[in-house]
């Protein structure tokens, strides 16, 4: 080449240095995002002249098996992006007050110089300076003031509220703690030491799949993102890998290449679709219609029609398959599936421990067997017999179970399935069930499996003499039938169902469902999810690497739980901490249930005569508070500090004669739970602690209800109130007082909605300016958040900010509550514990159905001791209780040697005459998680698997032998992520090279589920499943529009377009974070748009980035459009989660105020049936189960904005 | 023989998530700072979709790369009848601010001063540029995931060719698709940029073809701007100079990956040595179109061949270098295998970065009837796959289908035969007609697997070592230099 000469000379080079200059920096410090994202990413972030300059992924993981692709790099967009934060305009630099509020205060402090309680009591006791700030709240008017200031009115507050109403008044809301879980800790360790309430949010943000706790007791247990790889036949289902497991999504790509077929199931060519063999583009929300063919095909050609021999094995020992089942005579002469057949209900084993909680099974030769592993067996004296072996728990003889009956030979009787797609109600469907006659205590009755029910129930006939049609689509869940639901053809439904069998027999399982919001944000989301589930136990594709159900939606893992937990509950100083279900919180608590109607429209069941079955959902609220079901704070309708004084002053001498005390009063109704009049006053929640969230704009479904009925400040609701004349336990006020809440304090980092709404911002540290632990279920290494920079301007680590209000509170306390005192706490029956075997059957004592008896028909209550005067030296100290034992899901391990031993070697606290670890800084939390937790330190994972086979009588120490000697110290992992070790606490195994694959150690140590049955479900015998007719997989139609009624005071009129509102997980933000900054908002459109389809954009006369205004009976929104042919008709996405911060006009709709956010067209819907406990799996765990606050059932109308008013 | 050496790219699309974190790591470390607000050296394009700039592969419009005067010589699109040196203070060929997009911020202060009011206060978009409130209509990423369809994915400057009806057609649900497009600056080896300088400001690094811009004497004449196809040049508003991808060569000097590799979380990048005949360029160059792949190929040389080591160690490249040539894993994917393909080759640019083109998911089936989808492969099939071969081809090159075919084919041979080999639900003896009608055997595929499936950092960037003491040591003394390191820039000169 003549005119292109390369050159070499480096005189003519010299400006090179221009760009060397700038790739030069001071130092690497390994920090990540402590966001509500389960990415854990590991990062460099580069310093240079003492700013962060950038941030880059680290790439040194260790490698886990040469013949797998490594983890790096992991880091995404947003995360790569996070650096802006830290000196941009949005950074929230100093504390900062509402200006109404300030001037209150300091008006107050004058009138009451020598008391701020007082001076607090006199803001928020009188009407018209509490409606002056309320009125003011999200409308300007910040001011700049200083820490000591504010310490001032936060222990005011906090000791007003405590010594008013009582400390189960403040609440504390912070999500997901996994990715910072010392600054979770900070919040809600202070929250509990003052005896305040910590909101969960895993249920609340509908990220909890209920069918897990239903299937596996488990709340939710996954492989992490590299063991996709040994996966031969991916389903994606309702999840955008691409778009929200981004660091992941590698994996799901390469195990394609290694000859894994991919399916992706989206009703928009979601990015996921990118990489799929087939995307199949199924109806929003219906995938239970699909799936449920599925389980139909695979039950067909594989257990009917044929013999897997390795599937039927499978079911045998690791499901309730071959477990018994009870048909009831009904009057017609036809049967109906009822409980499972317990050992009770049989001559020769009715007298063994708990054969209430025992069931039975047939083997070939017709004998009643009585296998181990039950519920009954984890909470008998006699230990040991709680596996999976199939052995008579009798004689320890083996036990080849019947999976299934003689079709041919056996009885065939009629059973009546209950069937929710007819026309206008419920219908019956008649099928013929092969049983047998069993001899009962009560007489004879019949019984089949629960695999002969789950054959009936997926419309599979049994008998070779009778056709068994796939292509009738009038035939429940055939292939042919789901079409009408799905928009997907049968031949699509059939043929899948085959190669994913195939797969399976010939791979031993290795078939997978990555699944996500997409299918879980849905009222029915558990039959979505059991569906699903159902078709990968009947190809024996759980517990196996490469295989099982990897939900990946807000599931963050914190590894080192068993040590974490009591440091940010305070227990250990004192229990049961306050541990409240957010979903029934902001449904009670924003009077969201107001606004409901019955339930039971938009839920069809099989009893409508069940007590849990009908009614509102407020009453069956109350009634699972009433039962000790859920929990409920704020607790009575008065203080429970006042509550133990006067049971004291009326002679009660010690906790028992106390709680007996209290029980009466709640017997006599002279006590009564707050959730049964939730619009007193007196029972109000007073404080609200936000931080590490956005509980007002994200995290608030119902968003514009809680403006209205938190805040008392301005609203774009205008939904009816409809509840007066359906409800019959609640307490009904015509009038009520809106604006609950006294105070709303935000730690934030960034000028976000929540921060913008509350009433003090206080500066908290970025992620690159603290010390903090990261684990995840992603991937199976622990790693650290670090200070790359000094909190910057007068920021404060989230462990900083809640010590200093600990300590000032206390200093105040030593005025006002220098004596400890007593507080009655109530709490629900527990799972893990033997509340799991309490309650039989629905009963309630407050209508004489059974006695009053805590911990047994009611909460549990219990006497704790607050010592306010010290609640900072607690903050600061490892406390007592520690010692004595560290544990979660019912299995303890001693660690009282390794706590003095860490005492002689670490800091310590001395005060009141004792001696503790000390805690006072965000580093030292760090240490003494790691140290104790059995994921970091080997020995007490040895310790741990001893204790384990106590209880299982199989010896699992090998699985901890080899690691013994590990002690993992947060030096170790600012050099380098380390990998966790594998303990009994979770169900996976890391060691010799594997990938961590949910339920592993079930099926391989014979480890029982923590189930009724000790087995993976498919039959769910309580019976509020029976009268929902949820017993059984089953499909049920999405509410429709009509029943939802959200727009029924808003009336759309010409030029608008009713579609269905969703809000999946974005691109360029996550959740709201990320979202406002400007390398975000530059890559994707400035706005947070509506993505509509072409073609509905037509009828409206909406162009792509045209104006728009969305809205319903809940609310507004005002954004741009994108028009996308991506996008189905009939649905609309707005990603989660905007803010109404940025670049928000004025809606036209709502009388020219401000629009909202997302949330501002959702609110929250339970299902009641979510709410049972007491009943094995049916037990309350914080984030574990519970109603969840679902929300893709909503529609809005939307037309075109016109006119922009700022 | 004149062998050049020249650190070279394969992107994998089918790997790619279009999560944009390379466009990001980029942005952070290079342009973060006024006058390069708009500039975006990588960026991620949504296919079908018009890219940024706005329609940039119009050619027709813009000017850019080569073509061929009466089918021989070549010559520079943008070079006019009146010569360079007019157009120089008047080009119409340059994207405009519309064609990029005014950049953007945002009234942030507004939520913390706003006075107290009667309604929630807003931070309201303002220009960077002007400081005025402003609409924001278009942006680096416009069309990203189709967004705005109608407008943008349907007028695919590679769609040109369509009827309306076809048109319409691609964008109906069951039909629709789109794969990620990843861009950075070619490198080209024959590069229309510095071809078009008139300060001769642009060059080529003689150790590892690394094309720059010369920020002494850049004059901002802007002629780059036009001349490049791929838009890849910048003009700073603040600085009055031109500004491209640098290939972090600051990175690369001290054995790092550029920051848009290192922070490719799809793993779909590899980067390393390719040796080429610069004698050859011209020649192949000047192809006719379909058989521009297969030239470009041709004169990439094999790093084993003792005259290619000869003639390299005739131009200077150093025993290092070559044994890094030996281990590319570019020269695998592109000569070797045969899988990578250059973008818009008939821009005759040369371009130095190649792509693996997606394999992408089967048509449902069309009109009112129940999705279905094609049934007669088990993976998905190239004649249904939703982006048609057609368009690959218009991207990879310069519409000869064969090549693309070939390169799909083997992809997917691939995936047959680790199926077969993992599961053994597939027929043995199809598997390996598979493989042979793909042109591959069950050798390479292991190897394309490995490189494909789980390389590790150091599979996929083979960096070659560039020395930089004897650079350093033209200007001043080393060791003076190691002693007075940031200091000043001249505080070691002689």
């Amino acid at each position: 080449m003549s005119w292109i000469t390369d050159l070499f000379d480096p005189k003519q080079r010299e400006w090179e240095d221009f760009y060397r200059n700038r790739w030069s920096y001071d130092k690497i410090i390994r920090s990540t995002h402590g966001v509500n994202c389960t990415g854990g990413c590991s990062w460099n972030i580069y310093v240079k002249n003492g700013i962060v300059t950038w941030e880059m992924q680290a790439l040194d993981y260790p490698i886990i098996d040469k013949d797998i692709p490594p983890y790096e790099p992991r880091g995404c967009q947003r995360g790569i992006s996070y650096s802006w934060y830290i000196y941009s305009p949005i950074r929230v630099k100093y504390p900062y007050v509402r200006g109404a509020l300030i001037d209150l205060w300091r008006e107050a402090k004058v009138k009451f110089p020598d008391d701020p309680v007082a001076a607090w009591n006199s803001i928020v006791s009188d009407p018209a300076s509490r409606t002056r700030f309320h009125q003011a709240r999200g409308k300007g008017g910040f001011r700049r003031f200083s820490w000591d200031e504010a310490l001032e009115i936060l222990a005011a507050a906090n000791i007003h509220t405590v010594m008013k109403h009582g400390p189960d008044r403040l609440i504390g809301f912070s999500p997901i703690p996994a990715m910072s879980m010392v600054s979770y800790a900070a919040g809600a360790r202070f929250m509990q030491l003052m005896g305040g309430v910590a909101l969960s949010f895993y249920d609340w943000y509908c990220d909890l799949p209920p069918a897990s706790p239903e299937i596996w007791g488990e709340q939710t247990d996954v492989a992490e993102s590299a063991d996709w790889f040994h996966s031969n036949f991916i389903a994606v289902v309702g999840s955008n890998v691409l778009m929200t497991r981004t660091p992941d999504a590698h994996f799901l790509v390469e195990a394609r290449h290694r000859g894994a077929k991919v399916v992706v199931f989206s009703p928009d060519f979601a990015m996921v679709s990118k990489v799929s063999d087939e995307w199949v583009p199924i109806h929003q929300g219906q995938d239970a219609a699909f799936w449920m063919s599925v389980g139909h095909t695979i039950l067909r050609e594989n257990y009917v029609e044929r013999h897997v021999p390795s599937f039927v094995d499978y079911q045998k020992q690791f499901t309730d398959g071959p477990i018994l089942v009870e048909l009831r005579k009904q009057a017609d002469g036809t049967f109906a599936a009822s409980q499972y057949l317990r050992a009770s209900r049989i001559a020769e084993t009715k007298d063994t421990a708990n054969s209430d909680w025992k069931f039975l099974m047939l083997d070939a030769q017709g004998r009643l067997c009585l296998p181990q592993g039950t519920m009954g067996h984890r909470w008998q004296e006699k230990k040991g017999q709680w596996n999976l072996k199939l052995e008579d728990e009798r004689d320890g003889s083996a036990i080849d179970p019947l999976l299934m009956l003689d079709a041919e030979k056996d009885e065939s009787i009629t059973v009546m399935l209950p069937e929710f797609t007819a026309e206008g109600g419920d219908a019956w469907v008649k099928t013929s069930v092969p049983a047998r006659k069993v001899k009962t205590v009560d007489g004879d009755t019949y019984v089949t499996t629960a695999f002969e029910l789950l054959i009936a129930r997926y419309g599979v006939v049994r008998k070779s003499t009778q056709s068994n049609p796939y292509d009738d689509p009038e035939r429940a869940y055939t292939p042919a039938w789901q079409e009408k639901f799905t928009g997907v053809s049968g031949d699509v439904a059939l043929r899948f169902a085959r190669e994913w069998a195939l797969t399976a027999e010939k791979s031993g399982g290795k078939c997978s469902v990555i699944i996500g919001a997409g299918a879980n944000h849905w009222y029915h989301n558990n039959l979505i999810y059991r569906s699903i589930i159902s078709s990968l136990m009947l190809v024996g594709a759980v517990g196996k690497n490469g295989a099982g159900l990897n939900h990946y939606v807000g599931q963050e893992k914190l590894v080192p739980q068993t040590s974490w937990a009591p440091i940010a509950f305070g227990t250990d100083w004192s229990a049961p901490p306050r541990l409240q279900n957010t979903p029934s919180f902001h449904y009670v608590n924003s009077d969201q249930w107001r606004y409901d109607r019955k339930f039971e429209e938009i839920c069809p069941v099989a009893d409508r005569k069940h007590s849990m079955a009908h009614g509102h959902t407020i009453d069956r609220q109350i009634q699972a508070v009433r039962a000790g079901w859920l929990p409920s704070y704020p607790q009575f309708t008065e203080s429970s500090l006042n509550v133990a004084k006067e049971i004291r002053a009326e002679g009660a001498t010690d906790e028992q004669s106390m709680i007996a005390k209290v029980v009466e009063r709640l017997k006599q109704r002279k006590l009564k739970f707050a959730v049964e009049d939730p619009d007193s006053p007196s029972s109000f929640p007073r404080v609200f602690y936000i931080w590490r969230g956005n509980a007002l704009m994200s995290s608030a479904k119902g968003h514009e209800y809680f403006l209205k009925h938190y805040l008392g400040t301005h609203t774009n609701l205008i939904a009816k109130e409809q509840a007066k004349e359906l409800v019959e336990e609640v307490t009904w006020h015509d009038k009520i007082e809106t604006g609950k809440l006294d105070l709303i304090v935000d730690l934030n980092y960034r000028m976000d909605t929540s921060a913008l709404y509350s009433d003090i911002v206080l500066p908290a540290a970025t992620y690159y300016e603290k010390n903090d632990l990261n684990s995840t279920d992603m991937h199976s290494f622990i790693h650290p958040l670090q200070a790359a920079v000094p909190a910057c301007w007068e920021s404060k680590s989230d462990w900083d900010i809640f010590r200093e209000v600990a300590r000032v509170t206390s200093k105040l306390a030593e005025r006002y509550l220098p004596n400890p005192v007593e507080d009655i706490v109530t709490a629900p029956l527990a799972h893990d514990t033997p509340a799991e075997i309490a309650q039989p059957s629905v009963k309630d004592w407050s209508k004489g159905e059974c006695d009053a008896i805590p911990g047994k028909t009611m909460p549990v209550i219990k006497v704790v001791k607050r010592d306010y005067k010290n609640v900072f030296n607690r903050f600061i100290s490892l406390g007592p209780n520690f010692r004595n034992g560290l544990g979660m899901h019912g299995l303890q391990f001693d660690v009282a040697d390794h706590y003095d031993a860490y005492m002689e070697n670490n800091p310590t606290e001395k005060w009141g005459g004792g001696e503790y670890p000390s805690l006072r800084e965000d580093l030292l939390v760090c240490e003494a998680i790691l140290h104790f937790a059995p994921e970091t330190n080997g020995e007490l994972a040895y310790r741990a698997y001893k204790a384990e086979a106590i209880k299982t009588g199989v010896d699992h120490t090998h699985a901890a032998e080899k690691t013994r000697s590990v002690r993992i110290t947060f030096d170790d992992i600012a050099a380098q992520p380390r990998r966790i070790l594998t303990t009994p606490f979770w169900t996976g195994v890391t060691s010799d090279n594997r990938t961590y694959s949910a339920y592993c150690q079930n099926v391989e140590g014979l480890i029982p589920w923590r189930t009724l049955s000790g087995r993976q479900h498919y039959y769910l015998d309580h019976e509020s499943y029976i009268a929902y007719g949820e017993h059984l997989p089953t499909y049920k139609p999405r509410p429709a529009r009509e029943i939802l009624g959200d727009l029924e005071m808003s009336r759309p009129a010409g030029g608008t377009l009713v579609l269905n509102y969703l809000t999946p997980h974005g691109k360029w933000s996550i959740h709201s974070t990320y979202g406002d900054t400007l390398r975000m908002r530059t890559l994707s459109r400035g706005h947070d748009p509506i993505w509509i389809n072409d073609k509905d954009a037509l009828l409206l006369g909406i162009e792509d980035n045209d104006w728009v205004e969305i809205f319903n009976d809940h609310g507004v929104v005002c954004t741009c459009a994108n028009v996308s042919a991506r996008i189905p008709r009939g649905m609309c996405f707005i990603y989660h989660s905007p803010e109404r911060t940025l670049g928000i006009p004025k809606s036209p709709e709502r009388g020219n105020k401000r629009a909202g956010g997302h949330n501002s067209l959702t609110r929250a819907r339970l299902k009641p049936l979510f709410m049972i406990g007491g009943y094995g799996q049916f037990t309350y765990a914080f984030n574990y189960w519970g109603p969840q606050g679902v929300n893709r059932d909503t529609f809005v109308a939307v037309k075109k904005l016109d006119k922009i008013v700022w | 023989m004149d062998v050049r050496a020249q650190v070279s790219m394969v992107f994998h699309l089918d790997k790619c998530i279009g999560c944009h974190t390379c466009s990001i790591a980029c942005k952070n470390v290079w342009t973060d700072r006024p006058g390069a607000e708009y500039m975006w050296w990588n960026n991620v394009e949504t296919k079908p979709g018009t890219g940024f700039p706005h329609r940039w592969e119009d050619q027709d419009r813009y000017q850019g790369g080569w073509k061929l005067r009466n089918g021989k010589k070549l010559e520079l699109r943008s070079q006019s009848k009146l010569g360079g040196l007019l157009k120089l203070f008047y080009n119409p060929n340059q994207p405009g601010l519309e064609d990029y997009y005014e950049p953007w911020t945002y009234e942030y202060e507004n939520l913390f001063d706003a006075p107290e009011g009667d309604d929630q206060p807003t931070a309201r978009p303002i220009s960077q540029i002007t400081g005025e409130e402003m609409k924001i209509e278009r942006g680096p990423n416009w069309d990203d995931d189709l967004s705005g369809s109608p407008k943008y994915a349907a007028n695919d400057v590679n769609y040109d060719a369509l009827s309306e009806e076809e048109r319409q057609q691609l964008f109906e649900i069951q039909r629709v698709a789109f794969m990620y497009l990843p861009r950075i600056c070619n490198h080209c080896a024959n590069p229309s940029c510095v071809a078009s300088c008139p300060s001769g400001a642009l060059y080529k690094r003689g150790e590892d073809g690394i094309v720059l811009i010369n920020q002494d004497k850049c004059r901002g004449w802007r002629a780059c701007v036009s001349a490049c196809p791929y838009k890849k040049i910048y003009y700073n508003w603040v600085t009055g100079k031109s500004e491209k991808c640098i290939l972090c060569y600051p990175r690369l000097e001290t054995g790092q990956a550029p920051a848009c590799f290192h922070s490719c979380v799809g793993r779909i990048r590899y980067l390393g040595v390719l040796l080429y005949d610069a004698d050859r360029i011209t020649s192949a160059m000047s192809t006719a179109d379909p058989l521009l792949v297969e030239a470009q190929r041709d004169i990439i040389c094999d790093p084993n061949d003792e005259n290619v080591i000869a003639s390299a160690k005739a131009n200077g490249i150093s025993d290092e270098f070559l044994d890094a040539a030996r281990k590319s894993p570019v020269y695998n994917y592109v000569v070797k295998w045969k899988l990578a393909l250059p973008l818009h080759i008939e821009y005759r640019t040369m371009p130095m970065l190649f792509y693996v083109p997606p394999l992408l998911p089967v048509m449902g089936k069309d009109g009112d009837q129940p999705y279905d989808h094609a049934e007669d492969s088990f993976f998905s099939s190239l004649d249904k796959s939703r982006l048609t071969v057609q368009y690959m081809a218009r991207l990879f090159s310069a519409g000869n289908e064969s090549v693309v075919t070939a390169s799909l084919r083997k992809l997917m041979a691939v995936r047959y035969y680790k199926r077969m080999q993992q599961v053994g639900d597939l027929q043995e003896d199809k598997v390996k007609r598979i493989l042979r009608e793909a042109g591959t055997t069950a050798e390479e595929a292991e190897e394309i697997y490995a490189l494909t499936a789980v390389p590790t950092v150091h599979k996929r960037y083979v960096l070659p070592p560039l020395q930089r003491e004897e650079a350093i040591g033209a200007l001043c003394d080393v060791q003076d230099c190691k002693g007075s390191c940031g200091f000043s820039p001249k505080a070691g000169a002689k």
